[in-house]
């Protein structure tokens, strides 16, 4: 019968159109902004900086080591270092970002510069409201703005921020037994210097050492 | 499936003169290629795609690269006779010295062509032609009526390369507009001065920005600016 | 305009068919697009038209064209990974797949097995995405604005959903690497995709219910655009538009790329090479798909989803140039790289599916109503961000 598939057609939209008064799984509309939907963990939107403890400038986890500045695909990022070492979280001296911009307007959340920092230092924000009208400098987010503290992180990414943070205390751990070992070694070698006639330079080598970040860099190429 | 160098001998029974050349791929992917000279290479393309053994009926893809001049330095052992007194009595000898010469290889563009046979199912076979130079000698053979799927592609070679193929019937741009002048996929291609606004310039930016502030300063010297 | 079109000295059987205008008046020359209504994206096409009828047709392209291809040539290999989301936007995952695909064979990098299901997971729920909307816009173009293609997002939105809580975008996914994926889903993860794999073949059902026997799909579409496999295969026309006319070539079961050999699937084919037959042809991928995903849910392994081995940063591989492609929802989508041992390609070419189809566009219009080019040009499936590059 000519016309018997446009029925056919009509019956479903007919069911369709029923079922979507009582089944969730026809998604229904979900009136934004009064309504929001929850984010998966997963989610990602514009990277921040994560810092440790309560003072931001202080805690920054980043040492402007550029590798993310250089992986950037877009090129958003835009790190200058510092010229003078400041102590981190952890009281160890190090360089840190005099200038950390991220133009979001750039940005494309592709999370390359996650991947690549060896400090676990930068991280996948999910707030997505950042509309301005400012076209110029409102998209630009400075060092401040992506300063965000780990227990924000812990907010947003309770999972994957407990396992860096397992990350970091094993690394933390490695380190001060080695830095422990050094001092050690170092002592050790500077009871012997003391006795045998070459005193100075014996002692340089570890202290250095023990002056190293906690987590190296594995292979930083660019 | 043939070995490249059986297909080169197939070739070579079938297209006298045809003068084809085994490029070899150190990558693990083993795809090597076959460089064909241009006066030959329709004949080829007709031979492969209705050859029985190979049956190349589908060109799969068709790209352009780019090879700008090149200084190549090589060592060269050079032969020379040298006066010199061996037990007090004065010789000619030859000594062998090693000398770095220093020559111009002329850059040329390159059209890679990677086919495939539906009917047969393997592939993939790799083609390769150069042009002459990059300047002036730029033409090559088109295989629009040999394999159709090479015309936008060839158009696009065309396009973005500068390669001007002969034979094809509609050879106009592709992506860029019908007045744009340079081709943009060279390797020594300037982008225009278009440099607007970057809240953080660096890298090539910065260097753009700096141009593009120069020519607007220069201009507005000379009283030509806008 | 003149009666003759066409320079006809060319080899006759590949090139479209000269048509002479009858009547006497003039032809009318439409630009269509690049804001056309129902066209996919900025897409232009020139027609001359002899009353209703198309006598030529020249497509435009390059308002999207953003040289995707230099970009490649500029960044690192793991920098162009994003890049290539934007390729073909509905696909992000088979365009990640694809170029992984051409790196790993550039370097002979082995893939975990984990991962290798992983990847055949993700790209056939990319496969029913695409093919869902695809039908969708079809059916749009078509006049019937909104119920069918709000009926395949209603899928896709599910399945777009389970990308995010996996890779952390809906659309650009950014997910697979160089020896792997980036992240292993958890069981949770392949739970809910289990759960809505079991309601697709429902979907698909309802799809089908409320169109396959359509009286009106079935006189737009039937007989109209037809393609015969010869020139198909000359004009390197790839993916369900070569299928429907009739040629078995489906890359899956042609390279036996990743671990598609494992699976029990068949490739449907098409009669007549009409719009209904690639509409079809469309319709039957996605049962296809959802029994390869059946399959791929209950066999996949444990184990690592990223070759300890594999490098992330300082990515350099040796000088070697290699062709990757795999069967993409749009046709055959192919990378081929040229690596002279620095961080970036030295030549990075995209082969793109949706602007090769396109080759035949004017073939398949010509002498149809100019109503008719509408649906002819959905039937083809191109995304223009792929297109122009």
């Amino acid at each position: 019968m000519l016309g018997e598939g446009i029925l056919k057609g009509l019956a479903e939209t007919a069911r369709n159109a029923v079922g979507s008064f009582v089944s969730k799984d026809r998604l229904t509309t979900v009136e934004y902004p009064e309504e929001r939907l929850p984010l998966p963990e997963a989610s990602r939107n514009f990277p921040f900086l994560v810092y440790d403890g309560t003072d931001w400038e202080k805690g920054l986890r980043c040492v402007a080591c550029q590798i993310c500045e250089k992986e950037c695909p877009p090129k958003c990022i835009y790190i200058d270092k510092s010229k003078d070492k400041k102590p981190d979280a952890f009281g160890r001296p190090q360089i840190y970002p005099a200038k950390f911009d991220i133009d979001i307007s750039v940005c494309m959340s592709c999370q390359i510069c996650v991947e690549v920092c060896p400090f676990e230092a930068i991280k996948m924000d999910t707030q997505y409201e950042l509309s301005t009208d400012d076209r110029f400098g409102g998209l630009l987010l400075d060092r401040k703005e992506l300063a965000k503290s780990n227990e924000y992180y812990h907010q947003i990414h309770p999972t994957e921020a407990s396992e860096v943070d397992a990350k970091l205390a094993a690394e933390k751990v490695k380190a001060d037994a080695k830095a422990k070992a050094a001092a050690g070694a170092a002592a050790a070698k500077a009871a012997a210097a003391a006795a045998a006639p070459k005193p100075a330079e014996a002692a340089a080598k570890p202290v250095v050492l023990a002056d190293a970040p906690a987590a190296k860099p594995q292979g930083e190429g660019d | 499936m043939k070995s490249v160098e059986e297909i080169k001998a197939a070739i070579e029974a079938a297209v006298p003169g045809a003068g084809v050349e085994i490029v070899p791929n150190p990558s693990p992917s083993g795809q090597h290629s076959l460089r064909l000279l241009p006066s030959h290479a329709v004949a080829v393309a007709y031979f492969l795609r209705d050859d029985e053994d190979l049956g190349l009926d589908f060109l799969s893809n068709l790209t352009g690269v780019d090879h700008l001049d090149k200084e190549i330095a090589e060592k060269v052992k050079v032969t020379r006779q040298v006066t010199k007194t061996v037990d007090g009595v004065e010789q000619t000898v030859d000594e062998v010295v090693e000398e770095t010469r220093k020559h111009m290889e002329p850059g040329y563009l390159e059209t890679v062509y990677h086919l495939f046979s539906m009917a047969k199912k393997h592939g993939p076979v790799v083609l390769r032609m150069r042009t002459v130079n990059r300047t002036d000698e730029v033409e090559l053979p088109s295989v629009t009526p040999v394999w159709r799927s090479a015309e936008f592609q060839e158009r696009e070679v065309f396009d973005l390369y500068g390669v001007v193929f002969t034979g094809h019937p509609d050879l106009r741009r592709l992506l860029m507009w019908p007045e744009f002048k340079d081709h943009p996929m060279r390797r020594d291609y300037k982008e225009p001065d278009d440099f607007e606004y970057e809240p953080t310039p660096h890298d090539t930016v910065l260097a753009r920005a700096k141009d593009h502030k120069a020519a607007v300063a220069g201009q507005e010297g000379t009283g030509t600016g806008l | 305009m003149s009666g003759s079109l066409r320079d006809t000295n060319l080899e006759g059987w590949n090139r479209p068919p000269v048509i002479v205008p009858d009547g006497e008046g003039e032809l009318l020359e439409v630009a269509m697009g690049p804001h056309h209504p129902s066209t996919h994206g900025v897409f232009r096409m020139d027609l001359a038209l002899d009353g209703e009828r198309v006598v030529r047709l020249k497509p435009v392209f390059g308002y999207l064209h953003r040289n995707h291809e230099q970009i490649g040539e500029t960044v690192s290999y793991l920098a162009m990974m994003p890049y290539t989301d934007r390729l073909d936007y509905i696909c992000s995952l088979t365009n990640n797949w694809a170029y992984a695909l051409a790196v790993e064979k550039l370097v002979g990098q082995a893939v975990p097995e984990r991962a290798e299901y992983i990847r055949v997971i993700l790209a056939e729920l990319t496969r029913i995405v695409n093919h869902a909307s695809a039908i969708g816009f079809l059916i749009q173009e078509m006049g019937a604005s909104g119920t069918p293609l709000m009926y395949a997002f209603r899928e896709r939105e599910k399945i777009l959903d389970l990308f995010e809580s996996l890779t952390g975008s809906r659309m650009m996914c950014n997910y697979m690497r160089f020896g792997g994926c980036r992240v292993d889903p958890s069981a949770a993860w392949l739970d809910a995709t289990r759960k809505v794999v079991a309601g697709l073949p429902q979907f698909a059902h309802e799809f089908e219910n409320l169109l396959m026997s359509n009286e009106i799909v079935m006189a737009r579409c039937q007989g109209v655009g037809k393609l015969r496999p010869e020139l198909a295969i000359n004009a390197g026309v790839t993916g369900p538009m070569l299928r429907a006319s009739g040629v078995n070539y489906d890359i899956r079961k042609v390279d036996h790329y990743g671990v598609y050999d494992r699976f029990k699937f068949r490739v449907p084919l098409g009669d007549h090479g009409d719009i209904y037959d690639r509409y079809m042809v469309r319709v039957l991928e996605i049962h296809e798909s959802i029994g390869i995903l059946e399959q791929a849910l209950k066999e996949i392994p444990g184990g690592p989803v990223m070759d300890p081995k594999a490098k992330i940063r300082g990515f350099r591989p040796k000088p070697g140039e290699a062709y990757g492609r795999i069967e993409g929802p749009k046709g055959e989508l192919g990378f081929y790289l040229i690596s002279d041992g620095g961080n970036s390609p030295y030549r990075f070419r995209v082969r793109p599916p949706s602007l090769i189809n396109l080759t035949v566009l004017e073939d398949m219009c010509l002498g149809h109503n100019v109503a008719d080019v509408v649906l002819i040009f959905g039937s083809v499936d191109i995304v223009l961000g792929e297109v122009d590059r």
